[in-house]
């Protein structure tokens, strides 16, 4: 019996060393993106379609913070991709355009948001603290859905792109790229020295066991909050890069589905490995793009106007997709590639 | 005239706080009992919707149609939590809410596939169109009057049901304590099933009713999901009681709050600034309503869990 | 300095109408290892809770170290020497042996709000919990997970985990619980090495093991202390007697 145990226990074996280079490997790939894209042919189209990859990649990491390191299931991290993106394009609509003050700002108002929120939010429990977070996105929803000097329902068109200290290069897709690769890069260092820092400990121990953390001495409220504030900030760092990237703002930003599709990101590469979400979000993207693509091809065999429907309505075969991965591959894209290492 | 209008918003508030009950009901049943978040509810609302305009159009009649639509939905209901929802229950209530986001993505395209993406009327029976007057110069439509009926009568059907039948002495027991009730050796799978079915059945019952005032269409179940999970979450999860209070408070709160809170700023605020800010704050009013209710008890007015 | 280490004064707690604890008086002197025994459902797990905060009593004085404790939150408790174990194993399954205790470690060493510099490689915390490890004889599995570990060493990581808090007064809510005969007289051997560093308050069913480790003894019958005495004592005295009989046989 002790054998056995000691068995299982041997050293983390090196198929994990293996997995470590992964993250390397991703933002390489995000490096090497845009010279191939020149080559591509559709060098804008492709550009973009990264950028938004990138950028869902950082809203789905921060998410990862606080849920796979955590334990937060938020239902509302949208808001913060909405406040982000408000910030930008408001103080846009009243003449400030630069992103050394937008930024700030919208970092600024995100960690108000998420403090007062969270405060309230972590006195609940479980599916209390789903719905709460939820409620909490949804009221901001409303808010800007009714703030017509702002759009209102329409959202806001934004006059241009962000000054960076007065100079206009994000007006190049390149530029705007390599920032929001940066952003990426950026917040991707901070977060993983945060779940291997003594702050990040507490947390995981938290996750595990909460009560347990009180018993040596730790008070978990304060540590989650801290984390939610730092994960909101960071989400609302990708909306300031979405509104750049779309130049426009909306409501639609912020829906509770679109609060649902980071968390299916954050699920679908696996939980609480922080580049796991990263490439969660890109599989979703990518996958939202080509589906209907894909749809079409693979209906080949139906008449002319089933195939049609179908094509128009190919968010029919994400719903089944997203529960196929819920009910069979547990660990999402990263537990699949773990346990192809093991074997 | 004044006092007029305010009634009228009174019954409005009260219909769409019983419609929400309807939803709630089901939706802190299944939660109380199988500590199970679905938020696939607000689809099988949609769907009992889209039954009632099918069955509608292909009989001709709206009681008809309300007649078979309402075991189709507990059918679907069913075929639902034998296909999905039942492979659910043992997992963690991020699986869940996952699962049943994607259950809602593929009924919000499936419907469109199927009836198209323009919105389906559904005629008014003929006998309930119309208004009557209940007080001098009050005159309310008839159709929406029947919908408070039903509501209450749905209210107290459910009231008995759960406080005087075995079944619903074990959804009260699994409700505050669901282990015991398993180990008592009811057949706990078996009484979900009851619970769930059930639970769609009255959605779907809510989106038949409101299917002639309301356009059917698809993700007309996404915005008042939301509004029967901040039901339940302020009731008290797994409480039939404190659903149907929170309903009620809430659709009076919602439906007074966009009518009157404009005019109720202007007491403070100059009339333009008023307007603005009562239409901004009035749809968010509920969710700061919600906030302070959870700041205060954390586990909603009613919680059924010891 | 108090003369005692723990006073308990009219400590009540009650569930509708039972009374789970019936003004509770107690004191735990420093230095002691002082035993609470009596029949299952006299409600010691309840009086360990009100004692580390998990619970509140509905009125009376918890006193620790002289001051007044009785509304603090857990945590506040444990941060002035006033540690717990768990009866059912309370560990992160996910971490390390060395990680459980090098945590409790860090809760007593600097602030915990640090974002950066890698935890895992603060020699200063895993020099200090092995120690600990050592101390209950878990230190050749540092390195394994505490999930893996069998249940007897599952209560020895908590007592390490317990020791690392640098306690004043530990409290072990049977620490004995589930853990086979060979794994069991580990642990009591450990706390026989314990017993003459730090003050324990021990709830334990196993008999041979209370009386061969406490100084003094309680026993608590529905809620309420019959007698505080010596184990020769309480061997001796006939309401305890009474009260076990036909319950277990006070050898």
């Amino acid at each position: 019996m002790t054998q056995m145990t000691q068995l299982q226990s041997a050293p983390m074996p090196s198929a994990a060393t293996r997995l470590d280079f992964l993250p390397i490997a991703v933002f390489a790939a995000f490096a090497v993106a845009p010279f191939l894209a020149s080559s591509s042919g559709a060098e804008g189209y492709v550009l973009s379609l990264l950028t938004r990859v990138m950028i869902f990649g950082l809203a789905a990491m921060s998410l990862d913070l606080i849920l796979g390191y955590g334990a937060m299931v938020s239902f509302g991290h949208a808001a913060f991709f909405g406040i982000g993106a408000y910030a930008v394009g408001i103080l846009a609509s009243h003449g400030v355009e630069d992103a050394i003050i937008q930024v700030p700002v919208a970092l600024a108002a995100s960690a108000l948001f998420a403090a007062l929120t969270g405060a309230v939010s972590l006195r609940t429990k479980g599916v209390y603290f789903i719905m709460i977070t939820l409620a909490f996105a949804q009221m901001l929803y409303f808010l800007a859905s009714s703030l017509a000097a702002y759009g209102g329902d329409d959202g806001l068109t934004l006059p241009s792109r962000s000054l960076v200290a007065g100079s206009g290069f994000l007006d190049n897709d390149f530029a705007l790229y390599g920032a929001t690769l940066a952003c990426l890069l950026g917040a991707y260092m901070v977060s993983r020295s945060i779940v291997g820092s003594r702050f990040g400990r507490v947390l995981r121990g938290t996750k595990e066991n909460a009560i347990r953390m009180e018993a040596i001495g730790f008070q978990p409220f304060h540590f989650q909050l801290a984390t939610y504030v730092i994960s909101g900030m960071m989400a609302g760092l990708a909306g300031c890069l979405l509104a750049n990237q779309a130049e426009f703002v909306s409501p639609a930003f912020m829906t509770w589905q679109r609060s649902g599709e980071l968390i299916f990101m954050v699920v679908l590469g696996g939980l609480g490995s922080l580049h796991g979400a990263i490439i969660g979000a890109a599989a979703f993207i990518l996958l939202e793009e080509f589906l209907p693509e894909i749809v079409h091809a693979a209906t080949f065999f139906l008449n002319d106007d089933l195939r049609s429907r179908l094509t128009e309505n190919w968010q029919m075969v994400f719903g089944p997709i997203l529960i196929l991965i819920v009910l069979f591959a547990r660990g999402g894209i990263m537990g699949v590639l773990r346990r192809g290492s093991h074997g | 005239m004044t006092a007029t209008f305010f009634f009228i918003q009174v019954l409005n508030g009260l219909q769409f706080g019983l419609i929400l009950f309807l939803i709630a009901a089901g939706l802190t049943l299944v939660f109380g009992v199988m500590d199970f978040i679905n938020l696939a509810h607000g689809v099988q609302y949609m769907v009992g919707a889209y039954l009632v305009a099918a069955f509608s159009a292909w009989t001709g009649s709206f009681g008809w149609g309300l007649l078979l639509a309402l075991p189709s939905a507990l059918a679907f209901g069913l075929l639902l939590e034998a296909l999905i929802f039942r492979h659910l229950y043992d997992r963690d209530h991020l699986d869940q809410v996952l699962a049943t986001f994607g259950v809602i993505l593929f009924l919000n395209q499936a419907v469109k596939f199927v009836w198209g993406a323009a919105p389906l009327s559904v005629p008014m029976p003929e006998i309930l169109s119309g208004s009557v007057e209940i007080m001098d110069g009050l005159l309310y439509p008839v159709y929406r009057l029947a919908i408070i009926g039903a509501g209450l009568l749905v209210a107290a059907l459910l009231y008995v049901l759960v406080s005087h039948t075995r079944v619903g002495m074990l959804v009260r027991a699994g409700a505050t304590n669901a282990p015991m009730v398993s180990a008592l050796g009811v057949n706990i799978r078996r009484l979900f099933m009851i619970v769930f079915g059930f639970g769609a059945m009255l959605a779907g019952f809510a989106g038949a009713m409101v299917a002639p005032i309301l356009s059917v269409q698809p993700g007309m179940g996404d915005n008042i999901l939301i509004l029967a999970f901040v039901v339940i979450v302020i009731g008290g999860i797994g409480s039939i009681r404190g659903a149907f209070l929170a309903a009620l408070l809430i659709g009076l709160v919602d439906t007074l709050g966009r009518s009157f809170a404009p005019n109720l700023l202007r007491l403070v605020l100059d009339p333009s600034a008023a307007s603005q800010t009562g239409r901004a704050l009035a749809p968010m009013l509920i969710y700061i309503f919600m906030a302070a209710v959870l700041f205060f008890r954390p586990s909603g007015l009613f919680p059924a869990k010891r | 300095m108090a003369s005692s280490l723990l006073e308990l004064r009219s400590l009540q707690k009650a569930y509708g109408a039972i009374r789970v604890t019936d003004n509770v008086n107690l004191s735990v002197r420093p230095g002691e290892l002082h035993a609470i025994i009596g029949p299952n459902g006299a409600g010691k797990t309840t009086l360990i809770h009100q004692i580390s905060g998990i619970l509140s009593p509905d009125s009376g004085q918890i006193l620790f170290d002289g001051e007044d404790v009785t509304h603090l939150p857990m945590h506040q408790r444990v941060r002035r020497g006033l540690a717990r174990s768990f009866q059912i194993t309370s560990i992160l399954p996910a971490f390390s042996a060395l990680e459980n205790v090098a945590l409790a470690v860090q809760a007593r060493s600097g602030s915990s709000f640090r974002f950066f510099g890698k935890v895992a490689q603060e020699s200063s915390l895993n020099e200090a919990a092995m120690e600990y490890l050592n101390v209950v004889g878990l230190g050749p599995r540092a390195r394994v997970m505490a999930g893996l570990l069998s249940h007897g060493e599952k209560r020895q990581l908590e007592l390490a985990v317990g020791l690392a808090t640098q306690p004043k007064l530990l409290l072990l809510d049977e620490p004995l619980a589930g853990t086979g005969h060979e794994e069991s007289l580990r642990v009591i051997e450990t706390l026989k090495q314990l017993k003459n560093r730090i003050t324990i308050m021990l709830i334990e069913h196993d008999m041979d093991a209370v009386f061969s480790l406490a100084d003094r003894v309680s026993v608590l019958v529905y809620g309420r202390v019959i007698a505080t005495d010596t184990p020769e004592g309480i061997r001796a005295n006939e309401e305890v007697r009474a009260a076990y009989l036909g319950e277990e046989e006070i050898a």
